[in-house]
């Protein structure tokens, strides 16, 4: 069977819907944390897709940057989420409503 | 003209001292005091200096900066300079001098002392820029001031609610007069275009009937302000009330200076009115002076009699412009002012030495404890009353020979009825003050009041004594009647009066004894009023002020206050209630629903970011 872009796209959906239910859906914030990094990782799928089947490097160089994003971005959040839970005891989202009026 | 700064420092140095005494020396007592009296006293003697320079008649009668100009309305800061306006510079910063220093006397143990000077001193810079006005806008403005300062002084304990409803009730009933005065001068502007007492007076000289039909309505309109400030009826009510202030105050606005302020004003805008409106002016002039003077007869409080006294006196002055008659209602209006403020300052000696004491009933026998406060009552007394030769006598006889030279003969019985009621309430007040045995504990431990009061009232004294002939008739009448007459010499000058108007000149002594006759039998022995169970109804009448207050509280207040009510429901249902409440629901109603989208849950956000993505989307891509 040749497998061509529409492939790799559906994949990608399937990865980034996946992600996107678990940000809606699940109440932990490590999880929660997870699926975005599954969101950011379906798109670079996309990406790199693209650019095998157009011959061009343009969506490989945006999937580095990306990953060095992403990579930054894991250690600020986790960091973030330590603190928070050394300060509430918790890490699930319906106990942190204090931007509620 | 020499001397050409002199005016402007004269109204200006009151208004420097009340400034610095308000803004940096409130602490200082004595600094306060020298720089109140020092500003007076320097405005009298720069007065005097420009006087002798230039004459009652100087070269430039007007020195004027021109101040805004709005379309074609041009509005001037100006000072008037001619015979009227410098006596009247003699009389505010003389007499008022005199009181300031009196001042330092009677507010000695007040804590309010520098506040006191700063006043007086605020009160004296309107004043004189009333007299000094050269058009009709900037004699208003200084009118409201004279309004404002007066309100300030009455109140000045105003932790006495008294004195703060009596300071409240002159600045309101002021301020019903002045607005007559603002529609009169609105409608002088409107019709002749200028605002300058010169320029109208030029005007009208060339074509008298300028003013076409308004001009009755516009000249008592103009009345209407003089009717407040001078206490005229029916706004006379305010004046009794305003005795709750200090005794200098009483002496200074309320008898020789602010009340004076309204006869001033008429005098000086003469040419506007017409012989309608003169005669109105006439008639209102001469019942305000019999209604005074027979409600003086039955007050009991020094003070209050001392103050129907000014609003009859007042009511004779304002009788005599009425009777086209302005040099003697301004030689009354001078003379009054030293012989009046004489009798409040006497007054005011007598209550200090009784601890605040004013119900003459609780007085008594002072003539031998307080010696020269009774010899200057009495030479106040005896000038209020128009004896020979004191100031009074003069000043009375003009008018009294004026409203026989206009043949005007129910005004003339009034005028001499009154000088006999005058004579009786006066000498009823001082035999019961001065002679007769003590009526109180307080009245047998009187003692004498200190020099630095009882000078200014020799001094007033000697004037009330003197006033009637040193020529101050003469220098007014060189106003009205082009040149001055040769001066006869003091001696001529004294017995002018008996050959002039023989009538009028002889009838005033005859009251005068009749009063005096009257108020000895009565009351030189008496313990209690003798006159009430001689008059009954009558006298319960004169005693409650023939029930002026109730009948305005019944009628113009009740019918105020359900005004008020009207628009205070309007205010507060429909402003507030529809319109505003409307508006301001409909925000906070908004404001609740929006409210409860923000959940505080980041998966909720996070959902509806979706949801939108998808819409946008959706749209985009259909």
């Amino acid at each position: 069977m040749h497998v061509g872009l529409e492939h790799y796209l559906t994949v990608s959906f399937l990865l980034f819907a996946l992600g996107l239910l678990g940000v809606i859906m699940r109440r932990n914030l490590i999880v929660i944390y997870m699926s975005l990094e599954l969101m950011l990782n379906a798109a670079n799928l996309a990406l790199v897709a693209f650019s095998r089947f157009n011959n061009k490097l343009d969506g490989q160089v945006l999937v580095f940057f990306i990953i060095t994003v992403a990579a930054a971005e894991v250690a600020v959040g986790l960091a973030l989420i330590v603190a928070l839970y050394r300060r509430r005891q918790s890490a699930h989202v319906e106990d942190l409503t204090s931007m509620k009026l | 003209m020499k001397h050409e700064l002199f005016p402007w420092l004269i109204l200006f140095l009151p208004l420097f001292s009340a400034a610095t005494i308000t803004l940096f020396t409130l602490r200082s007592r004595s600094v306060s005091a020298f720089l109140s009296i020092g500003a007076v006293v320097t405005s009298f003697v720069l007065s005097v200096l420009f006087v002798s320079a230039n004459g009652f008649h100087p070269a430039v009668t007007e020195i004027s900066k021109s101040w805004l100009s709005i379309g074609n309305l041009q509005i001037d800061f100006g000072l008037k300079l001619d015979a009227l306006s410098m006596m009247m510079l003699f009389v505010v910063t003389g007499v008022g001098g005199l009181i300031h220093i009196y001042s330092v006397g009677y507010m000695h143990d007040d804590p309010g002392f520098s506040r006191f000077f700063a006043k007086l001193s605020l009160f004296t810079f309107s004043m004189l820029g009333i007299v000094l006005a050269n058009n009709f806008i900037e004699m208003f403005i200084f009118w409201e001031l004279v309004g404002v300062s007066s309100y300030l002084l009455i109140g000045f304990w105003f932790e006495k609610p008294s004195a703060g409803d009596a300071a409240k009730k002159a600045f309101i009933t002021n301020r019903l007069g002045d607005f007559g005065f603002l529609l009169g001068i609105l409608m002088i502007w409107g019709i002749l275009g200028s605002l300058n007492f010169s320029n109208l007076q030029g005007q009208l000289a060339v074509n008298s009937a300028a003013l076409g039909t308004a001009a009755t309505m516009a000249g008592l309109l103009i009345f209407c302000g003089a009717v407040g400030k001078s206490a005229q009826f029916p706004l006379h009510v305010w004046l009794p009330d305003a005795m709750e202030g200090p005794t200098p105050v009483s002496a200074l606005i309320h008898a020789a200076t602010m009340v004076a302020a309204g006869v001033y004003m008429l005098c000086r805008v003469l040419f506007v009115l017409n012989a309608d409106a003169l005669h109105v002016i006439a008639y209102i002039g001469g019942f305000t002076a019999l209604l005074a003077a027979l409600i003086a007869v039955q007050q009991d409080d020094i003070k209050r009699i001392i103050a129907y006294s000014t609003l009859s006196q007042l009511g004779y002055m304002i009788m005599s412009v009425g009777l086209s008659g302005p040099t003697p209602a301004m030689f009354h209006l001078t003379t009054h002012a030293f012989f009046k403020a004489l009798l409040f300052m006497s007054a005011g000696s007598v209550i200090i030495g009784l601890h605040h004491e004013q119900d003459i009933w609780k007085m008594g026998n002072l003539r031998s404890k307080m010696p020269v406060t009774f010899w200057t009552f009495l030479v106040g007394a005896l000038a209020l009353s128009g004896l020979w030769p004191f100031a009074g006598f003069f000043s009375k006889d003009s008018i009294l020979a004026q409203a026989l030279a206009q043949h005007n003969y129910l005004l003339f019985a009034d005028g001499v009825f009154i000088a006999g009621l005058t004579t009786f309430y006066i000498f009823r007040l001082l035999f019961v003050v001065f002679t007769g045995k003590e009526k109180s504990e307080h009245a047998s431990h009187a003692h004498e009041s200190p020099a630095v009061m009882t000078l200014p009232l020799v001094v007033l004294a000697i004037f009330s004594l003197i006033g009637g002939f040193i020529g101050i008739e003469e220098t007014y009448r060189s106003m009205w009647a082009g040149e001055a007459e040769k001066s006869a010499g003091f001696a001529a000058t004294a017995f002018a009066p008996f050959h002039q108007a023989p009538i009028a000149a002889g009838l005033g002594i005859l009251v005068f004894v009749v009063g005096i006759v009257a108020a000895y039998a009565l009351y030189a022995k008496a313990e209690k009023d003798p006159l009430p169970a001689m008059l009954g109804p009558l006298a319960t009448a004169m005693k409650n002020k023939f029930y002026f207050d109730e009948l305005y509280e019944a009628t113009v207040i009740r019918l105020h206050d359900f005004i008020a009510a009207i628009f205070g429901f309007i205010d507060r249902w429909i402003v507030e209630g529809l319109c505003i409440g409307f508006v301001r629901g409909g925000t906070d109603l908004a404001g609740r629903a929006l409210r409860l989208l923000q959940t505080g849950n980041l998966q909720t956000y996070a959902f509806l970011f979706v949801l939108g993505v998808a819409v946008v989307l959706w749209l985009v891509l259909k």
